[in-house]
């Protein structure tokens, strides 16, 4: 396994053969090629598998509660514009139980990247659906089979607005890597799916099905045509993987855009307040 | 010197731009060296209802509601009905004819013809100013100050609205000077000096003082208005203010932004703040300090979403799972809100503990009159550090403090974990672990420096009446107009943890007498839990109004007789 700056000696909780395994160290990899410093960075996550993630990386992070991630990495950046800031957990996590901030943190468009792993599975509780799962999906919980649509991330952040929305899977290692560098350098907010097989509690959707049930998008792919890329967010079986839209234009991000950072570029803990700005408020 | 005041009520609809009145009256008593205090009352609807006002013009220091009325003026049809049982014949009670004689009344009537007079000057938008002539005559306010006041008021609109505000003045003066009526009061020249305030405003303008630099809420009544007051403030005061899509992300958003180096606040009320105790708990594990403004109202449920109570002191007590420090403010007067809410930062950044604000609408809706707080004299201390390569977030310490850095700021990494954690913050399931953070956590406030209560009147005293928050003026004026040599007033700035202080004052007592706007007598319970004492007399209120110093004088006079 190739070392990087990220790497850190400590006892990993996950399952044998989890395909987070292989993410994290596509991700130390994709950060290490990029010659991002590894104290410039923050990891925000909930809980879950997924969320363990930071755990098992050399930087700083937050590793709040379950569903927050978001809401967390947003204000970190806004805080701190100087920090790459990286949200990351699973599908329940991210889209489940943070759904909400899901969709508000695309229409806010901070300057995060946001990495969900989709198992279409709850790992942590053992076994449950996930707002992923797809329709028929048997379960201890839904034994006869999930009755809900599964949630499109894909489609539901394009349609918000987001400027850079892409799927993975983790058993492609090039395109994993890849698609994770351009979102780290993509400024605002980026999406990242990344089918990630489940090997305890998942049976169906496991490495062979995501790779069976899936193709990458060909070099001929135009990721600027939002109505296109919208399309092809629909499509399912096989699932398109690669980078399915990119806003051409730069989208001001969240930072740039709030008051408190028109007058000033000066990130907002570094600021102080004058004794003369105080008693101002008192005429 | 004996306290003089009058209490005048204004009564009209919602959407009939009361607050203009009352903004405009504040500022001119307080430029005409009187002291004044406005209590809000609002019906939940946007129109229509009917709102009332009560402005106290005093010889001395006044934050309280009184029942008595002694000028009401009437702005709509049915103004008098609901104040009926506060109307007696010494009421003076003016308005258009047909308003103020809609109920029968042993008041004296004043009738003044504002509707014709207004189509004079134009529109009767201008009644409002109407009255604001008619007052400022009446207790013989200083004419220039309420004209440039008015010019101020309205000049973004253009001369012809200051002119006819002008004209609308003058008829409400010429109204007042063919009355024989008169009030006359007791100035003090050093409230010239002073600034008119609004209760909101001390609370953001505190937190301004303590460093808050972000600001993410979701707006519910009455906390809103704090929300607003720091948004105003974006630009001028380099703080960002985040309307978030829901409390959840409001107080994630103030830990992250805490995490990274801000000194962050959330303004909520009960409901709002009810979801965001899973954040609270997770300020207490991950020692991310937090500030958070919790503008009570009545509950439970949605409750009276316009009116005013004390019933979520044990809510923020409580809130959060596990066990975790906390400190739990609650300002009485104006220059508390500032004070404290300016305290709440140094707290919450020296001891990496959640801090709470306690207000309610009665405080928060209320204007009045504050001595100008010099900013020079209040400490504010940096406690971040710059971390080196070895920095642990979570080092044992004797303190339990462990030095808070932030990341990229430094050679080391910042980890924190909602998980129990290691001193590197490395999710662990040692027992041994576990229990030397619990211990660390739980010994954090050792070094800290109590609030202590204020004791207000007697010095040898026998009876003691116990309030916190917004009590503060109804207790004060009660206890003045009692003037009884064996009571006191013990008031808590810092309702939890209590005191270091506070078995010696209440045992100092024969008679202990308990006043909470609240069904439970919620700090009366937290006494009897930490301190084993139980009060004599408890004195509650929750009906959604705050008391009246009337009501105060009854109740405790009854003790003392």
């Amino acid at each position: 396994m190739k070392q990087t700056q990220f790497d850190i000696n400590t006892e990993i909780a996950w399952c044998p053969g989890c395909g987070n395994f292989l993410l994290l160290q596509l991700l130390k990899e994709s950060l290490d090629e990029l010659d991002v410093d590894p104290t410039n960075v923050v990891i925000s996550s909930g809980i879950g598998q997924a969320a363990k993630m930071p755990q098992y990386v050399n930087t700083s992070f937050f590793n709040g509660l379950h569903g927050r991630g978001l809401p967390v990495a947003t204000a970190i950046s806004l805080t701190n514009p100087e920090l790459l800031v990286i949200a990351e957990g699973g599908d329940g996590d991210m889209y489940g139980e943070g759904g909400n901030h899901f969709i508000h943190t695309i229409r806010r468009n901070p300057n995060i990247v946001h990495l969900v792993h989709n198992n279409m599975v709850y790992g942590l509780t053992k076994g449950q659906a996930s707002p992923t799962s797809q329709r028929g999906f048997k379960t201890p919980l839904q034994s006869e089979g999930v009755i809900s649509e599964p949630l499109n991330p894909l489609a539901l952040a394009i349609s918000l607005g987001a400027g850079f929305v892409a799927r993975t899977f983790v058993g492609n290692r090039e395109l994993t890597k890849e698609v994770i560098k351009q979102a780290v350098i993509h400024k605002g907010y980026a999406l990242v799916d990344i089918f990630d097989p489940c090997v305890s509690f998942n049976k169906v959707n496991t490495f062979a099905w995501y790779k069976e049930h899936s193709y990458v998008l060909g070099d001929d792919w135009n990721a600027s045509d939002k109505i296109q890329s919208l399309v092809k967010s629909m499509e399912s079986d096989p699932f398109p993987l690669g980078v399915l839209y990119e806003n051409p234009e730069r989208q001001p991000t969240l930072t740039e855009m709030h008051p408190a950072y028109q007058k000033e570029d000066t990130p907002l803990f570094k600021r102080r307040r004058s004794v003369q700005e105080l008693t101002a408020l008192m005429e | 010197m004996e306290r003089q005041s009058y209490s005048i009520v204004l009564s009209g609809e919602a959407g009939q731009g009361l607050q203009t009145i009352e903004s405009l009256v504040i500022s001119l008593l307080q430029k005409s060296g009187y002291h004044a205090f406005i209590a809000k009352e609002l019906m939940s609807r946007v129109r229509g209802g009917n709102n009332t006002s009560e402005i106290r013009i005093s010889s001395s220091r006044v934050q309280a509601f009184v029942d008595r009325i002694d000028v009401l003026i009437v702005l709509s049809k049915d103004g008098l009905d609901r104040l009926l049982d506060r109307i007696d014949e010494k009421t003076l009670i003016i308005g258009e004819k047909d308003y103020i004689q809609a109920r029968k009344t042993d008041a004296r009537l004043y009738p003044v013809n504002v509707k014709e007079q207004m189509q004079k000057v134009g529109s009767q938008i201008y009644a409002n100013t109407f009255f604001v002539g008619v007052l400022s005559t009446l207790f013989s306010c200083e004419e220039e100050i309420a004209r440039s006041l008015l010019s101020d008021r309205f000049s973004s609109k253009g001369e012809s609205v200051v002119e006819n505000n002008l004209k609308a003045f003058d008829f409400g003066k010429e109204a007042a000077k063919k009355s024989d009526y008169h009030f006359s009061i007791q100035r003090d020249v050093s409230v010239t000096k002073m600034k008119a305030i609004k209760g909101f405003e001390t609370i953001g303008i505190g937190a301004l003082s303590g460093g808050c630099n972000f600001v993410a809420s979701y707006p519910m009544s009455p906390s809103t208005s704090v929300l607003v007051y720091l948004a105003s403030h974006e630009r001028s005061h380099s703080v960002l203010v985040e309307q978030a899509e829901d409390e959840i992300a409001a107080i994630n958003m103030a830990l992250g932004a805490w995490y990274a180096g801000a000194r962050a606040m959330v303004t909520t009320s009960g409901g709002g703040f009810a979801l965001m105790t899973e954040g609270i708990s997770l300020s207490g594990i991950t020692e991310t300090p937090v500030v958070v403004h919790l503008a009570q109202r009545p509950g439970p449920g949605t409750g009276l979403p316009t009116r005013t109570e004390q019933g979520d002191l044990n809510l923020a007590l409580y809130a959060g799972h596990g066990d975790f420090p906390r400190v739990i403010l609650a300002p009485g007067t104006w220059e508390d809100g500032v004070l404290l809410s300016h305290q709440a930062f140094e707290i919450a950044d020296a001891y990496q503990v959640p801090v709470f604000i306690l207000t309610d609408q009665y405080y928060l809706d209320g204007e009045g009159v504050m001595e100008k707080i010099d900013f020079s004299k209040l400490e504010r201390t940096n406690h971040v550090i710059e971390s080196d390569a070895s920095y642990k977030r979570y080092k044992i310490t004797d303190s339990g403090i462990s030095e808070r850095a932030i990341p990229g700021q430094g050679k080391g990494y910042v980890c924190v974990d909602s998980d129990e954690h290691t001193e590197e913050g490395r999710i662990t399931e040692s027992a041994a672990v576990r229990q030397a953070m619990m211990d660390k956590r739980m010994r954090k406030l050792s070094a800290y420096k109590d609030i202590e209560p204020r004791v207000i009147g007697a010095k040898h005293y026998t009876t003691l009446v116990v309030g916190w928050g917004s009590t503060y003026g109804a207790i004060e004026e009660a206890i003045a107009t009692l003037d009884d040599d064996g009571v006191a007033f013990a008031f808590f700035p810092q309702v939890y943890p209590l005191p270091s202080g506070t078995r010696e004052i209440l045992e100092k007592a024969e008679h202990l007498i308990l006043v909470e706007n609240n069904a439970s007598a919620q700090f009366g319970q937290l006494i009897r839990r930490d301190l084993g004492i139980i009060f004599d007399t408890t004195i509650l209120k929750y009906n959604g109004s705050p008391f009246s110093v009337e009501q105060l004088v009854e109740r405790i006079g009854e003790v003392l007789a």
